[in-house]
């Protein structure tokens, strides 16, 4: 291979020079989660405005069960090691590897959205449900459009190992790991912020 | 090529990723212990009086956990400054939303 393929290969370009020299796939997934900040902004600004407003049903301090959420949350930080260590893998070219660890990374994944399945259950059985009050219906979005976030991952890390056993990733097999995991750790930086501003510092 | 070289081959190739990201297992699994050992501390604020700090102690420990897992797990602090711009932009003004809409209601409010 040459040095200039090489190279190529290197920034995920599929041996196709882009204007700025970089993966087109990689800079756009950026935009999208850069955009991806705006929407989980304005969700957690409504939060913020919001979670004082309970006129009637249980207060936030009432429905938070800190201990069983703070183990979720360590659960999904510690998918982002297995992610990283996955992308490791995959630029390793250890296909093994790779499909060993996106699959622990879906397992955490789908653990967490298990636990918040839960806690959304325990919570309505106390009786918040989505329009019980301006807490409940900006609470149950804001934790709703993460988890859908994380199921969807969950849906691309599981579809990727598929494509990996039947080796029909077209190009840079290491870049569609990346991306993917580019995605996913947005998703736990996200819910860092959520188990600040949410759970841990009170209304 | 033989084997040897072969193995040597991809060795560096692995060497080359690593440097190009700047990070090895190790390390990853050392931010990782890291950010858990962080978790822990927040998650101690609700057991135990931090006082007057459990503010501060909390938001400071959500923006560096914040951070660490975008520089070091998702590589922005190696990879090229206009991926840092297009992740950067859209944080900078996910804030500016959310401080407008907040001082909006603290002057608007009833």
């Amino acid at each position: 291979m040459s040095d200039v393929a090489v190279h190529e290969a290197d920034h995920g370009t599929h041996g196709h020079t882009t204007t700025t020299g970089l993966s087109n796939n990689k800079v756009a997934m950026w935009l999208f989660l850069g955009s991806e900040c705006l929407l989980f902004g304005g969700l957690i600004s409504t939060y913020m405005l919001y979670r004082g407003r309970v006129s009637e049903g249980p207060r936030p301090g009432n429905v938070f069960d800190i201990p069983f959420t703070s183990v979720s949350s360590f659960i999904l930080l510690m998918s982002s090691l297995t992610m990283v260590l996955a992308v490791s893998a995959a630029q390793n070219r250890d296909d093994r590897g790779t499909t060993l660890w996106l699959t622990i990374t879906a397992l955490l994944g789908a653990t967490f959205v298990g636990g918040q399945v839960y806690e959304f259950t325990a919570m309505y059985n106390e009786g918040l449900g989505f329009t019980t009050s301006l807490f409940g219906s900006s609470f149950y979005t804001l934790t709703g459009f993460h988890g859908v976030h994380v199921t969807v991952g969950i849906i691309m890390l599981m579809s990727l190992v598929g494509i990996i056993k039947r080796s029909t990733i077209p190009g840079d097999k290491a870049e569609v790991v990346e991306l993917i995991g580019l995605y996913w750790h947005f998703v736990d930086v996200i819910w860092i912020i959520i188990f600040t501003l949410v759970y841990l510092i009170p209304a | 090529m033989t084997a040897a070289t072969e193995t040597h081959s991809e060795h560096d190739h692995s060497h080359d990723d690593h440097a190009q990201h700047g990070m090895s297992n190790a390390g990853y699994i050392r931010i990782a212990i890291i950010l858990a050992a962080m978790t822990a501390l927040e998650v101690s604020t609700y057991y135990v009086d931090f006082g007057a700090l459990f503010m501060p102690v909390l938001l400071v420990l959500m923006v560096v956990k914040f951070f660490i897992v975008v520089s070091y797990f998702m590589h922005l602090k190696f990879d090229n400054k206009l991926f840092s711009f297009c992740f950067y932009a859209g944080l900078f003004l996910a804030v500016m939303v959310y401080v407008i809409a907040l001082a909006t209601f603290k002057f608007f409010a009833a």
